[in-house]
């Protein structure tokens, strides 16, 4: 009982302490930053490895989501006779929530895995300590221009699920279930509102671009330098990732729809 | 002549490298350790370490493994702090300098880390030329040139468009060893630079380090467990045990020494100073054999 009871002592400390050590990591590259705003190449760079090397899986992603939302909606707005109203319900599904949620899952799996595991083995070779020595900062030149692209990038990719997941529910309304697309596109634009829907859901996606890219970064600076270390910081990566994202979102949208009303 | 950026340092005999009159203290040191403890948590790793590496020489730091040597270029090049003591280089107290004032003198040191720690995405010849695009305001062609005058050095410039996973072990620790001297430094610090090469690859790292040296007019120190190599390249010799300096001296003089554990390890001696056994209980009670015995 007393080992448990020190087990769950130790487990909370040790978050306080992780907490901490995040936040202090994310001022390390809020002031590095400068720099790699400096060299725009450095952004750019990564730009391409974590944001246009996910684009597959966000595209092909969205397009399946889109028509399973169709299908679905489908199926329920039929029995009232609102299936009219198909285009409001993936839109509004996507660009406020799916979008940026899915798409910050799939952004961590995919890009945040891999800016930790490349990380945390730079960092199992030497390379960040060899970096250092040479008088380079490490915060400056190999963390913040991934975290500054995974920033930039995920709104980005978000926009592109969503267009994806849009056109993916066109395709099983319009097509498939033979819905007329000028109702399709004209109850989906009097519905969607710029400021409440999608600049929210772009609000979303940038909060959440900032805590998948700094986990990424953080867990793979801190991961132990060893084959099995970076192997456990890469799942840490994808977990705290996804957990956040949701606790991010349930906070983001309590906010946004009180400020509906 | 590649890197006769300072005059070469006179006394040497030029054949073997063997020093005639070395005194650590003459020439003025460039690094210096006054009393310096270290610790890694509760673990005691350094125990009032002094040592002087004078200008312009090679000298070796040996020590079995986990003894403390790494530790030691890490607390002259500044990555670890000493709980006791001082480091100095060129003058300065590595232990009181800001930020700064340390990114600043490490611009004058390369560090050759023991497996190379080549940046994996990036070509021998980005990897080389990464300093100098970093801290020198050079125009490309000329980064070129430089790129190319370090790799020709050490004998791999036919490698520059080589990814570091397309090299074997010693050729790598060659390009690394280009990288360490990229911006001439006046001190260069090697970790393990002969650990797990094949004969051939050690004998031309190890000329390649004492080369790099008078070339440069530069200071190195090697951290090492091998002996042969080691014997024939620096002017000078320390050996750590138990985080303490057992002994120094020229190579001639470590090559006669009677201190014991300089001995043992010269000469590889099985059992001395350093025992075989890791300390445990007896044998024969560990085996149960003690007790059945009393019975």
């Amino acid at each position: 009982m007393i080992a448990a009871v020190r087990n769950l002592g130790h487990r909370g400390i040790d978050a306080v302490w992780r907490g901490g050590a995040v936040a202090r990591f994310f001022w390390l590259v809020m002031l590095a930053s400068g720099t790699c705003f400096r060299r725009r190449s450095l952004i750019i760079r990564e730009i391409y490895f974590v944001g246009v090397m996910s684009l597959v899986i966000i595209m092909v992603s969205g397009l399946f989501v889109g028509m399973v939302l169709g299908l679905q909606g489908f199926e329920t707005l039929q029995k009232y006779g609102a299936q009219e109203t198909m285009g409001v319900l993936v839109a509004l599904s996507l660009v406020r929530e799916l979008g940026p949620v899915v798409a910050a899952l799939l952004f961590a799996s995919r890009a945040g895995s891999a800016i930790t595991a490349e990380i945390g083995l730079m960092k199992a070779t030497e390379q960040l300590k060899a970096m250092d020595m040479m008088a380079i900062d490490p915060i400056a030149r190999v963390v913040a221009p991934r975290f500054w692209a995974g920033v930039i990038s995920l709104p980005l990719l978000a926009a592109l699920f969503s267009a994806m997941g849009i056109f993916g529910g066109y395709v099983v309304a319009v097509i498939l279930i033979d819905i007329d697309p000028g109702v399709f596109w004209s109850n989906m634009q009097a519905a969607v509102d710029f400021r409440y829907d999608i600049l929210n859901g772009f609000v979303k996606s940038f909060v959440f671009g900032i805590a998948v890219s700094i986990i990424a970064t953080f867990e793979g600076f801190d991961a132990d330098p060893t084959a099995e270390g970076v192997s456990r910081a890469t799942t840490r990566t994808v977990v705290t990732a996804a957990l956040t994202v949701l606790l991010l979102d349930l906070i983001l949208t309590a906010f946004m729809l009180r400020g509906v009303h | 002549m590649l890197f006769c950026r300072r005059p070469v340092a006179a006394k040497y005999v030029t054949n073997n490298y063997q020093i005639l009159h070395l005194n650590p203290m003459n020439p003025s040191p460039l690094v210096e350790i006054e009393s310096v403890d270290f610790a890694y948590g509760k673990r005691a790793i350094l125990k009032g370490i002094s040592l002087k590496v004078p200008k312009g020489k090679v000298v070796a730091i040996m020590g079995g493994s986990g003894c403390g040597k790494t530790t030691l270029l890490r607390l002259i090049g500044g990555q670890l702090l000493a709980s006791k003591g001082k480091v100095m280089v060129n003058g300065e107290d590595v232990g009181k300098l800001d930020r700064e004032a340390m990114y600043a003198m490490r611009r004058k040191m390369g560090m050759l880390f023991q497996f190379g720690a080549l940046f994996t995405d990036m070509t021998v010849f980005d990897n080389v030329a990464f300093q100098l695009r970093e801290h020198a305001n050079l125009p490309e062609d000329m980064i070129r040139d430089l790129v190319l005058m370090k790799l020709n050095a050490v004998g791999l410039r036919g490698t520059a468009s080589l990814f570091p996973a397309e090299l074997s072990g010693g050729m790598a620790r060659r390009v690394a060893l280009a990288r360490a001297v990229a911006l001439d430094p006046m001190l260069i610090m090697y970790d393990e630079p002969f650990a797990g090469l094949d004969p051939i690859s050690l004998a031309v790292v190890g000329q390649t380090i004492r080369r790099l040296n008078d070339a440069l007019g530069a200071t190195s120190i090697v951290v090492t467990h091998d002996v042969v190599e080691s014997l024939q390249i620096v002017d000078y010799l320390y050996f750590v045990s138990g985080g303490r300096i057992v002994g120094h001296g020229t190579p001639d003089e470590i090559r006669q020494s009677e201190e014991p554990f300089i001995r043992q390890f010269v000469h590889a001696e099985l059992d001395g100073p350093t025992p075989f056994h890791y300390p445990a209980v007896a044998y024969a009670k560990d085996l149960g054999l003690a007790s059945k015995a009393s019975k």
